[in-house]
């Protein structure tokens, strides 16, 4: 039983953070229509921040939010310089575009940092761990879980209660009726971007939380696995990109807790399966996507 | 001067020249229709007035050229356009659909003014107000897209075919709305395809044929030469019924 809520808190950590990072795409996919490749090099940007603002003396705490506000600034600019200019092209030029940000952003980290991992300093307070009863939970664990839960009832209040959030909600339902509302395409589709930027930093900084470490790559295995989260949840929908990313992550953890030695080997090829057995019983998704994606 | 005046509108879609060179002016306070059968570029005029189509030739709205305007300037300059099929935002609530209407309005205090003003003319909405735009019936949907762009207390109101596949009952009462609207001193540019209903309320009228203005004046004067219009309408109306 203690193994079982041990397992329950990591696939929540987990799932958390791989649902912050669906969310990321969710929102830019559901204004765009495209998915964003670049996402995972934004994650991996935040990490590089957090390496230099720790070489320059800063502690975690003040490295963190730093970290996240610069990594929401370059999101902004990624926009305005990569996608603003093919906004009105097709869906696979978009696409082709996010890939080529991703494998840019990726080798200049190779060429202008280290293709070897660097070492991000964790305070004392991440590395240790609360005994309850007889369980033993990891204090960054407990973290991830509360930030998520937090970023996700912030975001809630912000796409119910302010009129940018509105208009994002109104955009990726119908983008032109938004428009005529005198809303600025400009600013809504900023926003987006500026929005999934907050959300794969503060995923990254959860991520490094466990890890302690950066490398280029180190965004593209979690932003892929949100990627298979999305499309789980359905594309498209915010809700569906939550629940896609807990699921994935509960999958995940609970297979590796729970298989036998055997079949750990196959986990992998396991958590997918489950995937396709999903998408073929829903292939719209757990939630159905939005009725109308904007062009 | 008049507060719309548009002179040699183009507007071609690929090969498709949808609009060839119309010629239309608006006076403030006016309620003008635009007829005409499906595909006579009734609609498009309506989008390159507010920009969502590109165009050539000349829009003046109060004096100002539009050449060049987003979509969403245009709308904060003082007009703006309830779309064919309502476009409601369907998982939003009814509030939520009218607070965004009300965005680009420069007085932020105006809301909620605006707002009781709408549940006023829609008491129906005032019910649903929690309740999400899909869930309400066309005509109600109607209406919340109606007031939704009154929410930005435009200058000018361009209207595309209100009644579109709404019941017989719902269709009068949308006109019905449109007279209070007018008698309000709202100035309507309005599309329809319901000829006899939009002369009934409208000052003046425009028939369009392929993109081009066949005729023009005064409302009773169209009704009276309904003959004309119809002999004119006639084979496209019986086409384009379903």
């Amino acid at each position: 039983m203690n193994y079982f809520i041990e397992q329950t808190v990591n696939a929540l950590s987990l799932g958390g953070t791989y649902a912050l990072l669906a969310l990321g795409l969710a929102v830019v996919f559901s204004i765009l229509g495209m998915i964003n490749f670049a996402h995972g090099a934004l994650m991996t940007l935040t990490g590089y921040a957090l390496v230099f603002a720790s070489l320059v003396g800063l502690p975690f705490g003040v490295a963190a939010p730093i970290a996240v506000v610069f990594t929401m600034g370059s999101a902004v600019v990624l926009e305005l310089v990569a996608f603003r200019p093919v906004r009105r092209a097709s869906g696979a030029t978009m696409l082709l575009t996010s890939f080529a940000v991703a494998v840019l952003l990726q080798l200049a980290f190779q060429i202008f940092i280290s293709t070897r991992p660097q070492i991000v300093p964790l305070p004392a307070l991440l590395t240790t761990a609360v005994d309850i009863g007889d369980i033993s939970i990891g204090v960054n664990r407990l973290i991830s879980i509360a930030v998520a839960v937090v970023v996700l009832l912030g975001l809630n209040v912000f796409l119910r209660r302010t009129t940018i959030g509105l208009a994002m909600r109104a955009a990726a339902e119908d983008f032109d009726v938004t428009r005529l509302m005198g809303i600025r395409a400009d600013r809504v589709i900023a926003t987006a971007f500026a929005l999934s930027g907050l959300l794969a930093a503060i995923a990254a900084v959860l991520w490094i939380a466990q890890r302690s470490s950066v490398d280029p790559l180190m965004g593209m295995i979690p932003v892929l696995k949100a990627f298979i989260a999305t499309t789980m949840g359905g594309l498209g929908s915010l809700l569906g990109a939550v629940l896609g990313g807990l699921l994935l992550g509960a999958i995940e953890i609970y297979l590796a807790a729970y298989l036998p030695d055997s079949a750990l080997p196959f986990h992998g090829a396991i958590t997918l399966g489950v995937v396709i057995v999903v998408l073929v019983v829903r292939p719209q998704g757990l939630v159905g996507p939005s009725r109308e994606l904007a062009r | 001067m008049p507060l719309l005046v548009i002179s040699g509108l183009t507007v071609r879609y690929g090969a498709i020249q949808a609009v060839r060179g119309i010629d239309l002016a608006i006076e403030a306070g006016e309620v003008v229709a635009v007829l005409g059968a499906n595909g006579a570029g009734k609609s498009t005029t309506l989008k390159a007035i507010v920009g969502l189509v590109a165009w050539g030739g000349e829009i003046h709205f109060d004096g100002a050229s539009l050449q060049g305007r987003a979509t969403e300037q245009i709308v904060r300059r003082g007009m703006t356009m309830v779309p064919e099929g309502r476009r409601v935002f369907p998982s939003l609530t009814v509030m939520e659909n009218l607070t965004l209407g009300a965005a680009a309005h420069a007085d932020g205090k105006a809301m909620p003014r605006n707002r009781a003003e709408a549940f006023e003319l829609f008491p129906i909405l005032a019910e649903r107000r929690e309740q999400r735009a899909g869930t309400l019936s066309g005509g109600q949907q109607q209406q919340l897209a109606i007031a939704r762009a009154l929410m930005s207390e435009p200058r000018l109101l361009l209207l595309d075919e209100p009644s579109l596949g709404l019941a017989p009952q719902i269709v009068d009462s949308i006109f019905e709305l449109i007279l209070r609207l007018k008698q309000r001193g709202q100035t309507i540019l309005l599309v329809e395809q319901n000829v006899a209903a939009a002369l009934d309320i409208a000052d003046r009228a425009y028939v369009l044929a392929n993109g081009m203005i066949s005729m023009s004046g005064p409302a009773e004067t169209l009704r009276a030469s309904e003959q004309v219009a119809r002999a004119y309408l006639g084979a496209a109306v019986e086409a384009a019924a379903p």
